[in-house]
């Protein structure tokens, strides 16, 4: 086990350096001179030559590589000029919110996602599956920005019952809730239709094993074979897409917060592709990927916690 | 119950996946296609889907072959129409026919679609059959570039990128082509890696056959199945993907058009009343994207039952 984790961890540590080479080639296919974008097309030309040896431009590609991932390392993600606030600052007001809103979305997801899941393959090919089916289908098939747009006419617009934008304070999310369920709503339901159909398949896939045979041949009652056995081997693969689907989420909070204008890091990344603010943009993808390779690696040790089987595999 | 677990044993294909020839040779890429068919008829969801993505073909480019509208210049003495006889679906802002609009949002949703998908699939299949056939450093270093690039979430690389590169229609199924290849390749590779220990690979190597040849007329024709699959996944996620972007404004931009164009630029109007401007080009992505995914499940539940009894 602990030589699993060893392995795993070190490979998640591989994969975040190549994150970081990837963003920082990024970095550098921008279009146009940084310098320039930061002092206007007036600049003169000594004021160029000082911000350039400011900023370190003028060194070598590797050496600027290595200062750019030592300031990563020292939480300086960078200065966003069109915004006039450090990268770290603006995401510390924002990451929380969206924390928020992925969170409580991922929560509800999985709590309606199991029981809707476990009815469906208990029910399986009976209308109500078909019904339920059918649901998952169309709402994972929708764009999510239209999605939260219908919820919107009909729970705003035409009912009344919710304000179509969300909460603006720094300290408003919580006080003023009826402002969250819309987005919270939408985020859930395109989560919960993916994890609905994985629960059906993954119980599904149980219902076949041996064991549950065994267990129904020595006269183990049906409820008690669902609840007991199948189940919980069935939740292994569930638990895990937890952490796997994350950055899905992530994508999904982009959309969600942009059409509840919700002041999210996804609104913030939004904003900042529309006004070419490169350094947001760059702070923001690191986050991001930092965040799912974390979801992914505990996704992987709370397989190999729960599933022992997997540890002597690999 | 006893039922259950007997059709689960042996989903969707019913009798016709059933006996393979002997010597267990099920896996030319032949029966591949007839195992494909053999799920069509049996799977009512992927008939309605296969229906549904032949129809949306045929409106969006037959359709203006039937159906004239004048889609070049603004006409504002006929904007925003509601549905009537000389326009069944209404005007637009602009004055332009909005069902002859839907089959021009519909040709370049559904291009887009499939351009991205080849291209992603394309780039996906040798990619990973190659890091697969290689093995040992070379894998190892390509697939850890797979991983640091799937690490960055879908949505983030296309804005990313869509901020980077000024968008145009090729442009914008490239960007998409170079963010989805990622999921493929994984596929590809991982079905290379059983590939490549079989008799028949090893006995064109004894026989002096290069691993290009390997890679080209053994592996790759092998994994016709997991890319068709994947690649019919890919054309729905496509078509979502240039919805969300141009609602967030960063898709094509307005004298070409898309199904998610025309939905985005109506959702500005619902609130003068103007529906007829929303409902059709939503309408028509969900039911393309929800036929594309029939189709895949369908086919992905076919592969599952013939790796099984490989």
């Amino acid at each position: 086990m602990f030589g699993y984790m060893v392995r795993r961890i070190g490979q998640a540590i591989i994969v975040l350096i190549g994150v970081t080479i990837i963003t920082f080639i990024l970095l550098h296919l921008l279009p146009g001179n940084p310098v320039r974008a930061i002092l206007g097309t007036r600049a003169s030309a000594i004021d160029i030559k000082q911000l350039t040896d400011q900023l370190g431009l003028n060194k070598p590609l590797y050496v600027q590589y290595f200062v750019w991932v030592s300031n990563l390392l020292h939480g300086n993600l960078g200065f966003s000029y069109k915004l006039d606030q450090p990268v770290a600052s603006l995401l510390a007001q924002r990451i929380p919110k969206t924390l928020f809103l992925v969170g409580s979305s991922l929560i509800l997801a999985v709590l309606l996602a199991v029981p809707l899941g476990m009815l469906q393959a208990v029910r399986r090919n009976k209308p109500d599956d078909y019904v339920l089916t059918g649901l998952s289908f169309i709402f994972y098939s929708m764009p999510s920005f239209w999605l939260g747009i219908l919820l919107i006419v009909v729970f705003s617009a035409t009912l009344g019952w919710f304000p179509s934008e969300a909460p603006q304070d720094q300290f408003s999310v919580f006080s003023q809730l009826n402002g969250m369920v819309l987005p919270v709503a939408t985020l859930t339901l395109v989560t919960l239709a993916f994890f609905s159909r994985y629960t059906r398949s993954s119980m599904l896939e149980q219902t076949i094993q041996d064991y549950v045979r065994t267990a129904r041949a020595k006269g183990v009652s049906r409820r008690a074979v669902l609840f007991r056995h199948v189940l919980r081997n069935a939740l292994i693969p569930v638990i895990t897409l937890l952490g796997l689907s994350l950055g899905g989420i992530l994508s999904g909070a982009v959309v969600v917060e942009d059409v509840f204008n919700y002041p999210g890091m996804g609104l913030l990344f939004y904003q900042a592709a529309v006004s070419d603010d490169f350094p947001v943009l760059l702070g923001v993808t690191v986050v991001v990927a930092l965040a799912t390779v974390l979801g992914n690696l505990i996704a992987d040790i709370l397989y190999a916690v729960t599933d022992p089987r997997i540890r002597y595999v690999s | 119950m006893i039922e259950d677990v007997r059709t689960e044993l042996m989903p969707a294909v019913g009798g016709a996946g059933g006996p393979m020839p002997e010597g267990g040779e099920g896996y030319s890429s032949g029966s591949v296609w007839r195992l494909i068919l053999a799920v069509f008829l049996e799977n009512r969801l992927a008939i309605v889907g296969l229906g549904l993505i032949v129809f949306m073909v045929l409106f969006s480019f037959v359709g203006p072959l039937i159906y004239h509208t004048q889609q070049v210049f603004n006409n504002p003495n006929i904007a925003n129409l509601p549905p009537s006889i000389h326009h069944p679906m209404g005007t637009d802002p602009v004055g332009y026919d909005m069902l002859g609009r839907l089959m021009l949002g519909g040709q370049s949703s559904l291009e887009i679609g499939f351009a991205a998908a080849l291209i992603a699939v394309g780039i996906g299949v040798i990619w990973g059959a190659t890091a697969g056939l290689a093995g040992g450093v070379v894998d190892a270093v390509m697939m850890r570039i797979v991983d640091a690039m799937l690490a960055i979430p879908f949505l983030f690389a296309l804005i990313l990128l869509g901020a980077i590169f000024t968008t145009s229609i090729p442009e914008l199924i490239i960007v998409i082509g170079l963010v989805a290849w990622l999921v493929p390749a994984r596929l590809v590779r991982g079905e290379t890696l059983s590939l490549r220990v079989r008799e028949y690979v090893q006995a064109v190597k004894v026989m002096g056959g290069g691993s290009g040849r390997i890679l080209v007329r053994h592996i790759i024709p092998n994994t016709v199945g997991t890319i068709v699959v994947n690649a019919t996944f890919q054309v729905a996620d496509a078509i979502i993907f240039v919805a969300t972007l141009s609602f967030l404004g960063i898709g094509v931009p307005p004298p070409a058009t898309n199904w998610g164009g025309e939905l985005s630029n109506g959702l500005s109007y619902y609130y003068d009343g103007y529906w007829w401007l929303i409902y059709p080009a939503g309408i028509a992505i969900v039911l393309t994207v929800v036929a594309f995914n029939f189709v895949g499940d369908a086919m992905r539940d076919a592969l599952e039952v013939r790796l099984q009894q490989r």
